[in-house]
């Protein structure tokens, strides 16, 4: 189990399981985020990391164990001294601390860039319609693309689309994002300006991301620390120049020569 | 040869078309009732209460698999047993909607299923409460796919009006038999209701798929 890494984490999951039927996808899992730091989770397909996303954005129930943020449990709320499974309203209050984009980004297809990115602020936020616009823009213009802001997703490439689900994500003001595999289904020759939006969020946001990625140089350029999961466990988590350069686990070691020999 | 006689055709028209007037109200109310108890039906199907769903779901298989003839009567004849009566029209009207609300609620149904599941965990992800997910999210995208159905169902109700001359709503339908039983000539009012009917269901398809069309491109479903 990794050591706690700060007082208060950010995030935390305690020995959390996830099954499906007999299939354990998430295997007693343990892992801390601190505040405001950028995680890369890597590791090979089917070991449960788009699991871990998807737990803590309440997508899917945990089977067991307590997920946290901020110290307060996720999808539990305590009960006569114990904890229950939490209700409707405790579990709108805790997303909004938490955003995420998905691997195949999700947008809204009958509404413009604009629009998605306003939808939630306006609905859920209660920003003014005014207000909510002069943000948007500012986000689409971080992401570049301002002047496609009256675009419809289709008109779109996939690398605009997954920007503008990047800055519609960052509209709802999140504390925690969840970025699962943002550049996968994406063109080679689009990846890198997806990974630019990407590089230095978490410091001009006051972010704790949590990064599922194939791109392992970017995940060692940019992570302050990389977890390794395999079968549903951790199975390594550390600095990105000790997971990449020296890792402690031969399954580390077999997992990153194999990405690294496929290019 | 055949006895068609134009002076008598011409005199019976305003007849006639006064009895479209009704069809096409009768068609438009019972759309309409369709229209709301569809979606009623088809959103009770999806909610977490397995009592609920299995009732709506029950009922629409009960509709669906008698005959709207049979309904029909039903309404107007035997509701009155258990002290509900009805005019015509009223029977008429709920009957035929809930005949087609019915078969909409599966059109919706296929619509609303066709809405891929990320765009659920999309809304989930931005907060959206279950009201907005489905009114401002998934309904948007499940009307265009359930138009064709959605517009199959309004010429078919169109159609099926006549029925509702078995209970004596005077349509065009009832119209005409009392015309042929006023005056023995048949050829010259069927032929004319006929055509009314031609004349009204074309355009109203063409027109449909046209809508479609337009709906897709302001939705930005298309290019
Ligand atoms: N809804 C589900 N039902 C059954 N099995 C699932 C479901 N979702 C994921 N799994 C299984 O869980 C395992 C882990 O999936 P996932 O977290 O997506 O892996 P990764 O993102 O690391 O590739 C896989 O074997 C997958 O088939
Ligand atoms: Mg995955």
């Amino acid at each position: 189990m990794p050591e706690p890494i700060a007082a208060q984490p950010k995030v935390r999951l305690d020995r959390v399981t996830k099954r499906y039927g007999d299939l354990v996808v998430l295997d007693q899992l343990s892992m801390d985020v601190a505040p405001n730091e950028m995680i890369s989770i890597i590791g090979p397909s089917g070991s449960g990391k788009t699991t871990i996303l998807r737990l803590l954005m309440t997508l899917e129930q945990v089977t067991d164990g307590i997920i946290s943020i901020d110290g307060e449990p996720l999808t539990h709320m305590p009960k006569n001294g114990g904890l229950a499974p939490a209700n409707r309203a405790h579990l709108r209050r805790m997303r909004t601390k938490i955003g995420m984009c998905f691997q195949h980004f999700n947008l809204f297809p009958h509404m413009t860039a604009l629009q998605n990115c306003i939808e939630g602020p306006i609905q859920v936020l209660g920003m003014s319609k005014v207000e909510a616009t002069a943000r948007a823009m500012d986000l689409l213009a971080m992401v570049g693309l301002e002047e496609k802001a009256g675009e419809h997703p289709v008109r779109l490439s996939g690398g605009q689309k997954q920007r503008v689900a990047i800055a519609r994500a960052l509209a709802m003001r999140p504390e925690v994002l969840l970025l699962d595999e943002v550049t996968s289904a994406l063109d080679p020759e689009v990846i890198g300006e997806v990974l630019q939006v990407i590089r230095g969020l978490n410091k001009k946001y006051d972010l704790t991301i949590l990064m599922v990625t194939h791109q392992m140089g970017f995940a060692k350029e940019i992570s302050d620390r990389v977890v390794f999961i395999y079968e549903g466990k951790v199975e390594e988590a550390g600095a990105p120049d000790q997971i990449f350069g020296d890792p402690t686990s031969e399954r580390t070691r077999q997992f990153l020569s194999a990405v690294l020999e496929a290019g | 040869m055949l006895d068609w006689r134009w002076d008598f055709a011409f005199e019976v028209l305003p007849r006639l078309l006064l009895a479209t007037l009704n069809t096409l109200m009768a068609a438009g109310l019972g759309y309409g009732i369709a229209l709301v108890v569809g979606l009623v039906f088809a959103l009770a199907q999806r909610t977490r209460y397995r009592l609920v769903t299995a009732i709506a779901r029950e009922s629409v298989e009960f509709i669906r698999s008698t005959p709207l003839v049979l309904q029909i009567f039903f309404v107007f004849y035997v509701f009155p047993q258990f002290g509900i009566r009805l005019s015509p029209w009223t029977a008429g009207m709920i009957a035929i909607g809930l005949h087609y609300a019915s078969y909409l609620s599966e059109v919706y149904r296929g619509g609303l299923e066709s809405v891929p599941r990320g765009q659920w965990e999309a809304c989930t992800a931005l907060n959206l409460g279950t009201a907005r997910t489905y009114f401002r999210i998934i309904v948007p995208q499940a009307l265009p796919p359930a138009l064709p159905g959605m517009g199959n169902y309004l010429v078919g109700i169109f159609k099926d009006t006549p029925m509702l001359s078995v209970i004596g709503v005077a349509e065009l339908m009832h119209t005409a038999n009392a015309i042929g039983s006023e005056s023995y000539r048949f050829l010259e009012t069927y032929t004319m209701v006929g055509l009314l009917f031609l004349l009204i269901s074309l355009p109203a398809a063409a027109g449909l798929r046209a809508f479609e069309a337009w709906v897709r491109r302001a939705f930005g479903l298309s290019r």
